[in-house]
């Protein structure tokens, strides 16, 4: 350890920064975050007969330039007379691909078209938005297929962007409407959607009854509302906490009472309230609708809640004993579905209204498996289980349930790896750095906004891209 | 005008500590402020304003002369709440919170905060008389030469600063060497007194295990459990202790069935019952009826902290209820032997016999610690919640004894 302080205060020094930047570890990118939007313009570019790209825009009150098209009648030579693609000028901060006509292997050279000039021609922090339709929306194996070779073309290029830029692709099924897609074209046009990167997520149509709304305070999307945030004392629950109190939530935020101090501050600071609980209590589930109840009123009902509480218990299993493995599963995946369970019943006073959203955090372990986290892995991957199935179940009420899975994000428990690790282990992905807390805050408030009705059973990752389960 | 009810909606507390522990550089102010943002992040007050804050604390600074509005500043109350100051000693919180119930009872408020906090580690220390009077004559001085004069008569012993002492002011006598005269006098014995300490122990330390504080105390500086709480005392350990007060070979009083000099605040969130219900609030216990008693202990007649046994009669008879009807009894452990000789002269007295059963299950100062004006509140945020899961109808009674010979009483009663 001690060796390790050395060496980072020798790496944050200034002669060790100029060592490091010519060793190739370059400063990385600044990335632009919060309600920003991209300060240049949005280049629309819309591939064979679709529209609902340029309806969503319409929607949200965004002007768009049309996007440049690679073809060799838009090329021009350079000094050397080598064929330059057209160049954008302003330089666009997005660019949304409305992919969703494309049915044919032929037709990516559509996307190819478009893409190209953009690779080197967006702003810093710029985003690609690629929009295609779901795989299960389209008939015939060969547009089945191009479904999916658009992801590759998003994983690539959002491994290929530069300067904070990222690449992500929204999949819309049958039936999905712009205001369905709205919640998930804002969330990526703006800064909060800076740390996700080469993600894919499916957006239906909203289900019968779902109150959500695109028309609300795009800012303050959670006014009047009541949001539930687990392990909210600190760290990325505490971020979780303050986003959704930016946004305008009323937030009841929940830890164990031995980190009541922090869990207070939090609440106050965000005029919400506490609820020292350990959610692993058989009426943990009870006791938050009894708080939500008595704090915030008789007739408040929860309109989402978020199962951030998390613990590690990091052994190789060859080392894992049953206590070991018990006590993570039990926190980070058995209490959250015996709290939803009760939370659910309609006729509970502060439970879930019956318009709501379930969020779950899973992470990039799950995802991939990490070495001595068998325990960790199994309750995380669990999570990206739980909310398929609970997708899957909840047909018949207007109740989302997906989930986040962060990567490397900088927390106090990150803090504690060593140094070079911790350095390997923040530069492993496409934006070369580590996330923020709010970061996967803000996936998390897109997932709970009101107009995400239609982003449901989801699992989207909050890494930067990360080379670990990409 | 029809008097309205009182209720207990809920309370928070800091953990409490041993004097000289981890809570040394926290200022009773510090401690209050924590209470009462706890309080709020509990019931989700921040920026609201209260009817008014009632606390108060036995060693006060002299900056301390506001001390609860201070807190209220510094807390995430709005600003526009007002506040006031309280003080009966060991009974501050008790009365702090008999203020606030009787103005809303009176209908000038609809809800209120009370309770109160102390720092042992943080007390005043004074300079002596005489230097204080030279100052203040020098003060006075129109010349450099009356100014000078005016130390004249200060020696050097008058530089000692002068610290704190716990001592009666018309008897000299620490309260523990009272106490001592009325262990003997009361024939409390040792090994009473152990068994009394013990189960306070057990009973604090059965509570924190089961949840009971989870939504009564919010941690401060780190510590987020009761420090002086001795969960694996025995008999045996508490035999051994050598007595601290007392002269002779029945000298009985240890530092085990003593309560240590501590730190912490406890805070009680009160309102009227309509007004709480429709607002949602929990409506845990009723504050039907306080007391304050006083003793005359100077003359030797009766004891310091004996004067709840000249309070209890009183709030008895005028609510028409004997010690049988409560199904908590809630007396204050300055000493082991302090509640049990209050035990014994309410036996002697005529006035009923207290039930052991029903005394301090969920434990108390001997256990917890006694943070002088924050007992009041740790009391009855405690009381109320035990009352409130009894059952509507259950009846809880707190005797609280105080330095100067008085002792402060009431009646709660479950919704």
């Amino acid at each position: 350890m001690a060796g390790s302080s050395f060496l980072e205060t020798l790496y944050n020094t200034g002669p060790g920064r100029a060592v490091a930047r010519r060793a190739g570890l370059t400063d990385p990118p600044k990335l632009r975050r919060g309600h920003t939007m991209p300060s240049g313009p949005v280049a629309l570019a819309t591939l064979s007969n679709s529209g609902v790209g340029a309806e969503t825009l319409a929607l949200l009150g965004i002007d768009t330039v049309a996007a440049l098209v690679d073809v060799a009648e838009n090329r021009t030579k350079d000094e050397r007379g080598r064929d330059v693609p057209p160049t954008y000028s302003p330089r666009p901060g997005a660019l949304v691909v409305d992919a969703t006509g494309l049915r044919e292997i032929g037709q990516l050279e559509l996307l190819r078209q478009v893409l190209r000039p953009a690779m080197k021609g967006l702003e810093r922090s710029g985003r690609v938005i690629i929009l295609a339709a779901d795989a299960s929306t389209v008939d015939g194996l060969e547009a089945k297929a191009v479904a999916q070779g658009i992801d590759g073309i998003n994983r690539t290029i959002g491994k290929e962007l530069r300067g904070g830029s990222t690449s992500n692709l929204v999949y819309l099924s049958d039936g999905a409407s712009a205001e369905d897609l709205s919640s998930s074209l804002a969330f990526l046009l703006e800064g909060r959607s800076a740390f996700v990167d080469g993600q894919a997520w499916r957006v239906s149509c909203r289900k019968d009854g779902d109150d959500g709304t695109a028309t609300a305070d795009r800012d303050k999307p959670f006014t009047g509302r009541v949001v539930v945030v687990t392990g909210a004392a600190r760290g990325i629950g505490a971020a979780i906490a303050r986003t959704f109190g930016r946004d305008g939530a009323t937030v009841v935020a929940i830890d164990v009472p031995q980190a009541g101090e922090n869990l207070s501050a939090v609440a106050n600071e965000l005029g919400g309230s506490a609820l020292q609980l350990d959610i692993t209590a058989p009426d943990a589930g009870n006791r938050i609708a009894t708080h939500v109840a008595a704090v915030h009123g008789a007739d408040r009902k929860i309109w989402a809640i978020v199962h951030n509480a998390g613990i590690t218990r990091d052994k190789m299993l060859a080392n894992l004993d049953e206590k070991l493995w018990g006590s993570v599963l039990e926190v980070n995946l058995a209490a959250e579905i015996r709290i939803n369970a009760v939370l659910l019943d309609e006729n509970l006073p502060g439970g879930l209204d019956h318009c709501a959203r379930i969020v779950g955090i899973a992470s990039t372990s799950g995802v991939a498996g990490n070495k001595g986290q068998t325990n960790y892995a199994a309750s995380k991957a669990g999570v990206m289980g739980l909310v398929w199935a609970m997708a899957d179940e909840l047909v018949d009420r207007p109740v989302t349930a997906n989930a986040v899975a962060p990567g490397f994000i900088e927390t106090d428990m990150t803090a504690a790896i060593p140094f070079v690790s911790r350095e390997i282990f923040r530069r492993t992905n496409s934006l070369q750095q580590g996330g923020q807390p709010v970061d996967v805050a803000e996936a998390i408030t897109h997932l709970c906004d009101p107009a995400s009705g239609g982003v449901n059973g989801q699992v989207i990752r909050v890494c930067g891209q990360n080379l670990v389960g990409a | 005008m029809a008097l309205r009810n009182a209720v207990v909606v809920g309370g928070n507390r800091t953990p409490f500590t041993k004097a000289g522990g981890r809570f040394a550089d926290a200022s009773a102010q510090d401690l209050l402020t924590s209470a009462l943002d706890g309080l709020v992040a509990r019931f989700g007050l921040a920026g609201h304003q209260m009817g008014q804050v009632s606390a108060g604390a036995v060693l006060k600074h002299s900056r301390d002369f506001n001390l609860t509005r201070e807190a209220v500043l510094g807390s995430a109350l709005s600003p526009h709440t007002p506040a006031s100051d309280v003080g009966v000693a060991c009974g501050t919180g008790l009365e702090a919170i008999t203020t606030i119930a009787n103005k809303i009872r009176l209908n000038q408020i609809d809800n209120g905060i009370a309770g109160g906090a102390d720092s042992a580690s943080d007390a005043p220390i004074v300079v002596s008389e005489s230097l204080r009077q030279a100052m203040l004559k020098a003060s006075r001085a129109k010349s450099v030469v009356d100014r000078i004069k005016a130390f004249a008569a200060v020696g050097p012993a008058d530089l000692l600063p002068v610290p704190p002492a716990v001592n009666e002011v018309r008897t000299g006598l620490s309260m523990g060497e009272s106490q001592a005269l009325t262990t003997r006098k009361w024939e409390i014995s040792r090994e009473a007194q152990d068994e009394l300490t013990l189960a306070s122990h057990q009973n604090l330390a059965r509570a924190w295990d089961s949840g009971f504080f989870d939504d009564l105390v919010t941690g401060y500086l780190g510590v987020s459990r009761d420090t002086i709480l001795r969960p694996d005392t025995t008999l045996e350990k508490l035999a051994k202790l050598k007595p601290v007060f007392g002269r002779g070979d029945d000298a009985s009083m240890t530092a085990g069935n003593s309560t240590a000099m501590s730190d912490g605040a406890a805070v009680v969130l009160l309102a009227e019952e309509e007004w709480a219900r429709e607002h949602g609030w929990p409506t845990l216990a009723r504050i039907i009826d306080t007391q304050l008693g006083a003793s005359d202990y100077v003359t030797g007649a009766e004891d310091l902290l004996l004067a709840p046994t000249r309070a209890i009669p009183v709030l008895l008879e005028r609510n028409d209820k004997s010690l049988d009807d409560f199904d908590f009894i809630e007396i204050h452990e300055a000493f082991a032997s302090t509640a049990l000789a209050t035990i014994k002269a309410l036996e002697k007295n005529g006035v009923g016999t207290v039930d052991r059963s029903k005394l301090n299950v969920n434990g108390s100062s001997l256990a917890a610690g006694h943070p002088f004006a924050a007992t009041g509140a740790r009391i009855v945020a405690s009381l109320a919640k035990m009352l409130s899961e009894k059952g509507s109808g259950s009846l809880g009674l707190i005797s609280i004894c105080t330095a100067g010979g008085q002792g402060v009483t009431a009646i709660l009663e479950a919704i």
